[in-house]
């Protein structure tokens, strides 16, 4: 089997004592990121991507991974402790997270948490190994073409798949477009939209400008709002007898979790889905399974395992696109993904050709991720207690001064601070208002991708639209595309018919 | 929640009023052989953000008002959220000015003391703490200047020391 011979070469990467140092880091970090009520993994990788300059792109990228796994770990902490998910993603953990801190189970529900957490991730790095080179090579095939209606496709999910406002997403949607075009023409050349000729537009707008913007300073606006009462901490016992009957209780959810693990290893590859709604489908599939449904939502240990098995496998199923195809399953792979050609690793087929040592270094830094996230998560529950008792405003000034700096150091130009200031303001006014973020940050990172594929796709054919559904691919993406985005009106049409005509008051 | 919806709606409308006449700069129409111009993507795409948010604002109006109908959900806590704003904003401004390190201890003083209430101690630890932190991660070790303004001077015995 090739790919044992990659992953072998992988971990002897991954395992240098830089990136197993790093990988540690990382998932320390993103574990108490993660912890934090208001910031998860897209906020913590936002803040921090600016700090990774310190080390080498390819430890960077490693790192940043850390920290997106160590976060999805840590957002069960706050659910448990306080009853507040440290993250979306973590929402359906405090469904019996916290009836069981309730309850004084609080040490056993972050040891089930941790170990749910190991199980999905693992499982799902698994899948991520086996699907990642026929993604790949399959991709190889693709032409501008493909790759227009592939992220079309992408887009289309959020319209067809999303669950939020349909004109709302659109919206979002354009307006990253929009966003991703300003700067330079990618073919002619040409300055457009520099908004009377101001020079910090001629670079573009950096996705970390945005995504500083609208996961650092809208966050913690939006968290402001929210947290105006401090919660009350759960203290949580931990013993090794606590931990022998948890790991007890795990064996027993062997079912509940491997289907977890492959539902959400799915969920987590489409970009409108993800994380949270893979954990909330993993809670519901688990309850309506169970012998004991009316147990679900009163501090039932298999509520806790069920969602985070299904948002860890969710955050490793959304790299795979991102790896493979260049197209990101989630807002955070996104950012991993701007990170990564910031640092001239472009992801898609060819990095598995161009950089076979990076991209299994990478994957293999998964598999150290997972097993150091399970051990430190465990072991520092004392300390996750403590931070939680951390005032919030303190958190919030290191996170607004960070924000500042960081959004300074890439290009070093104020121009970019003001502008983050300007989408946090912002960013938090949509987000009132319903409108969905993430495909907004999306489509900044994918709009250049998306606008020279369809030039090119035409310039090719010589003008010829039909190009994009004469060619196999293209036209079975296309056709996937055109039907996630009339899925809103059907369901619209559906429930008119099975509505009976409203009666006049 | 109606009326911030219109507000955001039109203001939404406006920004793609104005994307379009920027857009226009550039050819937005189709040229024969090479498909569209260079200000075809960001004007077109504008134009269904117009229709869009036109859309959200026609539906707000032919929708009923609900009971309690509030202006904006929680309203009690905008004058923390636009007084953070507000600091944040100030914080940029003064950078120009008086350089990042000046600018951000005295974001982190007035932050915490009058949004925490913190006492004196932990202010002076967070605010001394943070500039060092940042000099020696971004300066020393990254080799990233912050901005200085007018207390760029004072640096100068320190650059001598570290770089």
């Amino acid at each position: 089997m090739e790919i044992f011979g990659l992953l072998a070469d992988g971990f002897a990467t991954s395992l240098s004592p830089l990136n197993l140092m790093i990988v540690i880091l990382g998932v320390t970090a993103g574990l108490f990121i993660g912890a934090m009520p208001g910031l998860g993994s897209v906020n913590g990788v936002a803040i921090v991507l600016p700090l990774t300059f310190i080390v080498p792109p390819s430890s960077a990228i490693i790192l940043l991974a850390a920290i997106y796994y160590g976060a999805m770990y840590g957002g069960a902490i706050s659910s448990i402790l306080l009853g507040i998910p440290g993250a979306s993603t973590a929402v359906a953990t405090t469904f019996d997270g916290r009836p069981m801190a309730r309850q004084g189970k609080a040490g056993l529900a972050l040891i089930a948490a941790a170990v749910a957490s190991f199980v999905g991730g693992t499982i799902s790095v698994v899948l991520f190994t086996l699907f990642a080179v026929p993604l790949a090579d399959l991709a190889l095939a693709f032409g501008p073409a493909e790759e227009f209606a592939l992220v079309l496709m992408a887009f289309t999910t959020f319209v067809g798949l999303g669950g939020d406002d349909v004109l709302k997403t659109i919206v979002m949607i354009c307006l990253g477009l929009v966003l991703s075009t300003v700067g330079l023409d990618l073919i002619s050349g040409q300055p457009r939209l520099i908004f009377g000729d101001l020079p910090g537009f001629y670079s573009g707008i950096s996705f970390l400008v945005l995504a500083i913007g609208v996961y650092g300073v809208g966050e913690i606006l939006y968290t402001i709002e929210t947290s105006r009462t401090s919660p009350s901490v759960t203290p949580a016992k931990l013993s090794f007898r606590a931990l022998g009957e948890g790991l007890r209780e795990m064996n027993k959810l062997w079912k509940t979790m491997s289907f977890g693990s492959v539902m959400g290893f799915f969920v987590g590859m489409l970009p409108a889905a993800g994380a949270t709604p893979a954990a909330l489908m993993s809670y519901g599939m688990a309850k309506t399974f169970s012998k004991k449904p009316e147990t679900f939502g009163r501090g039932n240990i298999e509520g806790v395992a069920a969602p985070e098995t299904a948002n860890n496998a969710a955050s490793t199923g959304s790299l795979l696109p991102m790896l493979t195809l260049g197209i990101p399953g989630s807002p955070t792979t996104a950012l991993l993904l701007g990170g990564m050609v910031m640092w001239g690793l472009v992801p898609g087929p060819m990095l598995f050709i161009e950089q076979p040592d990076f991209v299994w270094g990478l994957i293999s830094s998964l598999y150290t991720a997972n097993v150091a996230a399970v051990l430190i998560n465990i072991a520092l529950i004392p300390l996750f207690v403590w931070a939680l008792r951390m005032p919030f405003t303190v958190l919030c000034a290191l996170v607004l001064v960070l924000c500042i700096v960081g959004g300074y150091a890439p290009s070093q130009k104020l121009h970019d601070v003001w502008l983050i200031a300007l989408f946090g303001i912002g960013g938090y006014l949509l987000r009132k208002d319903d409108y969905p973020l993430a495909p907004l940050v999306l489509a900044l990172v994918l709009g250049p991708l998306m606008e020279t594929s369809f030039r090119q796709a035409l310039i090719s054919s010589q003008g010829n639209v039909f190009t994009f559904v004469e060619r196999p691919l293209s036209g079975l993406f296309m056709a996937l595309a055109a039907l996630f985005f009339v899925l809103p009106l059907l369901k619209l049409l559906r429930q008119r018919k099975s509505k009976p005509p409203a009666v006049a008051e | 929640m109606l009326a911030a919806d219109r507000i955001i709606a039109l203001a939404l409308m406006g920004l793609s009023l104005y994307f379009m006449w920027h857009a226009t700069v550039l050819p937005i129409g189709w040229t024969d052989g090479s498909g569209p111009g260079g200000g075809a993507f960001p004007f077109w795409l504008s134009a269904v953000m117009l229709l869009a948010s036109g859309g959200i604002l026609l539906r707000s109006i032919l929708a009923h008002p609900h009971e309690g109908e509030k202006f904006f959900p929680d309203a009690d806590a905008i004058p923390q959220v636009a007084g953070v704003a507000g600091l944040l904003i100030a914080t940029i401004a003064a950078t120009h000015v008086v350089g990042a390190y000046v600018a951000l201890m005295a974001f982190m003083v007035i932050y915490l003391r009058l949004f925490g209430r913190h006492g004196w101690g932990l202010i002076g630890i967070l605010t001394l703490a943070t500039p060092v932190f940042l000099f020696f991660f971004f300066e020393v070790t990254l080799k990233i200047l912050l901005p200085k303004g007018i207390t760029e001077p004072l640096f100068i015995p320190l650059y001598a020391k570290f770089f």
